[in-house]
């Protein structure tokens, strides 16, 4: 076990009972100082639970953990000085302006009165909120919320940021706009552990992505590694005739060097490809040859519910909210 | 690399209760302001009472044996009932809070303990002094008199501070208990509102029938009709025969109702509060 010192974020065997149902299994997280660590699972897997408890909202039943080399039970004040919490959906208070919701938390925070009005202005401007900042909350476009709640987490400057599914709900957009800020706070050295349901957001953000279902971590690992257990990027194509499906997927197979999926329904060939967007070139070129009609043809990354199946053996026991069969670009839309 | 805590903090370390339960009861007072609909209950519906039952119910109820007209008996009657209603505002606030998320991003940050349930009873109590100085002034209006020393009062208006107090306890107990604003309406409804009216508020106690009588004669929103009523000098119901304790002496009476309410539900809503955010 590394020192509590070189972890921003550690857990040990963390359960969590909720009467005759157990939300956490015993679950173990270290997230190194300055770095991103993506939870990535399915609604009901267990992720709002772990948050809950590293924030000191929720007291495990059994397991430790510290946040900033403080522990989560006997010095939950200290906790709370060095974290920042953006609850899963945004609490900014809707009858308050922008700019008294910022000033609010500062406040309590104790930056003193006319720190806590500068600091929300800056964070005002910083987030594109300077306009909207004498409006109340309530009247606020979800990704206008998204960036307040966010805002609001980072009056005190807090080393380490919980975001629980800090995108769910927003226009793609939005969430762009959103991981660019992520982007910026971690290039400031800001410790992040967010909660996702999205592979692509995991691996465009994080350094680590923790696999949790049933309130058990079931793979850990970057992005790389990760990928490599799921079988990384795939080929889809979409043919339009049914009738040329085999012919297609035959030439799918060539240019990938594997055995493709086959959907006849949705004339559909998947196959997983190591050489990317050279293999997707040789194909549309052999397609395109053999005279072929293709309604679609693309790279893509194993949905969240590809990524159970490969490593529990079954699909994700509930569905994220955009349904177990979208792609990413699907949800991205 | 060592990561010792926040560096860069300009964060107050000690820690400040008063300051922050401040915080929190200016948000709440925001809150009462933006919300003007939700502020009825303090502002038009006690106006409104004073005005319906001294015009509409004054000319049919006879006071027997009383020294002034009804309206002079109906103002303490009306105080009662309509501080017996704040316990919606806390509870309704606060169970608002907690669905909506404000209570964890509150307990997140490192604040007082207590700042967070202080807060909404400094609110609640700053917003309970506006039924009070509305019902005053409307009593003037339609012709409510005192016939007391000023020391007295004051003590009518002391108490009615307390009892205003008292009753945020018992809203932060329901608030903290129940799950949705809807809820709070639902069981306030059910076990307040007959409360007020089963006792001397509006009608004298000797006039109802037996059990209704009994409880009415103990009901502690009779006793503070009562007791205004004695301390302003409008007293008509003190002087029946038979009358009990509570009757004869409803300041005192009064006194022990809030001084146990508070007793009980404060350290009960702040300990069952602390349970119901613990999961």
């Amino acid at each position: 076990m590394s020192a509590p010192t070189t972890n921003a974020i550690e857990a040990h065997g963390l359960v969590k009972r909720f009467g005759d149902k157990t939300a956490l299994h015993g679950v173990d997280l270290a997230v190194p100082t300055g770095t991103v660590t993506a939870v990535l699972g399915p609604n009901g897997a267990g992720k709002t639970t772990a948050v809950r408890i590293l924030t000191t909202l929720s007291a495990p039943d059994a397991g430790t953990a510290t946040v900033a080399g403080f522990d989560v039970l006997t010095q939950a004040v200290e906790v709370r000085r060095n974290l920042g919490l953006a609850a899963q959906d945004a609490t900014v208070d809707a009858l308050l302006t922008g700019r008294e919701n910022l000033i609010m938390i500062g406040e309590l925070h104790h930056l003193g009165r006319k720190d806590a009005r500068k600091r929300a202005d800056q964070l005002l401007e910083e987030f594109s909120l300077t306009e909207a900042g004498g409006r109340l909350a309530g009247q606020y476009s979800g990704g206008m919320r998204r960036r307040l709640d966010l805002a609001a987490t980072l009056v005190a400057r807090p080393p380490v940021l919980f975001l629980d599914e800090p995108t769910t709900g927003l226009d793609p957009r939005a969430r762009a706009e959103l991981w660019d800020v992520l982007d910026g706070l971690v290039d400031r050295g800001t410790t992040l552990l967010l909660t996702t349901q999205y592979l692509e957001e995991a691996e465009r953000l994080a350094n680590d992505i923790v696999v949790i279902d049933h309130g058990r971590v079931i793979a850990n690992g970057d992005s790389r590694e990760l990928k490599r257990k799921v079988g990384g990027d795939q080929l889809r194509l979409v043919v339009r005739d049914e009738d040329q499906l085999d012919h297609a997927a035959a030439i799918l197979q060539r240019g990938a060097g594997a055995e493709p999926q086959i959907d006849r329904q949705s004339r559909t060939a998947t196959v997983p490809t190591s050489s990317g967007v050279a293999a997707l070139a040789a194909v549309s070129v052999a397609l395109a040859d053999a005279g072929i009609d293709v309604d679609d043809l693309g790279m893509r990354q194993p949905t969240l519910d590809e990524v159970f199946l490969t490593l529990t053996g079954k699909p994700a026991t509930d569905e994220p909210a955009t349904g177990p069969n979208a792609t990413p670009e699907e949800i991205t839309r | 690399m060592s990561a010792a805590p926040a560096p860069d903090l300009h964060v107050g370390r000690s820690s400040q209760p008063i300051h922050d339960t401040w915080v929190i009861a200016k948000r709440g007072l925001l809150h009462m302001r933006r919300q003007p609909e939700a502020l009825t209950d303090a502002t038009i519906q006690p106006i409104m009472f004073v005005l319906l039952f001294a015009y509409v119910f004054g000319g049919a109820i006879v006071i027997d044996g009383g020294a002034g007209d009804y309206k002079e008996f109906l103002m303490g009657g009306i105080f009662a009932q309509t501080l017996t209603f704040g316990v919606f505002g806390a509870a309704m606030a606060l169970a608002a809070d907690r669905k909506n998320g404000a209570v964890d991003r509150f307990r997140s940050l490192p604040i007082a303990k207590g700042a967070v349930l202080g807060g909404l009873a400094v609110a609640n109590l700053i917003k309970g002094l506006l039924p009070i100085i509305l019902m005053s002034l409307t009593g003037l209006v339609v012709g409510w008199r005192t016939h007391s020393s000023a020391l007295e009062v004051a003590g009518a208006y002391g108490l009615m501070i307390l009892f205003t107090f008292a009753m945020i306890w018992v809203g932060v107990l329901l608030g903290s208990k129940l799950p949705s604003p809807e809820a709070v309406q639902g069981v306030a409804f059910v076990a307040i509102f007959p409360l007020t009216f089963i006792a001397s508020t509006f009608v004298p106690t000797e006039s109802l029938p037996g059990v209704l009588q009994t409880f009415a004669e103990w009901n502690p929103v009779s006793s503070l009709a009562t007791a205004l009523r004695d301390l302003f000098g409008n007293s008509t119901e003190a002087s029946y025969a038979g009358a009990p304790w509570p009757v004869t002496h409803a300041i005192e009476y009064t006194l022990i109702w809030n001084v146990l309410i508070i007793g009980v539900c404060a350290p009960l809503a702040v300990r069952i509060y602390q349970r119901s955010i613990a999961t």
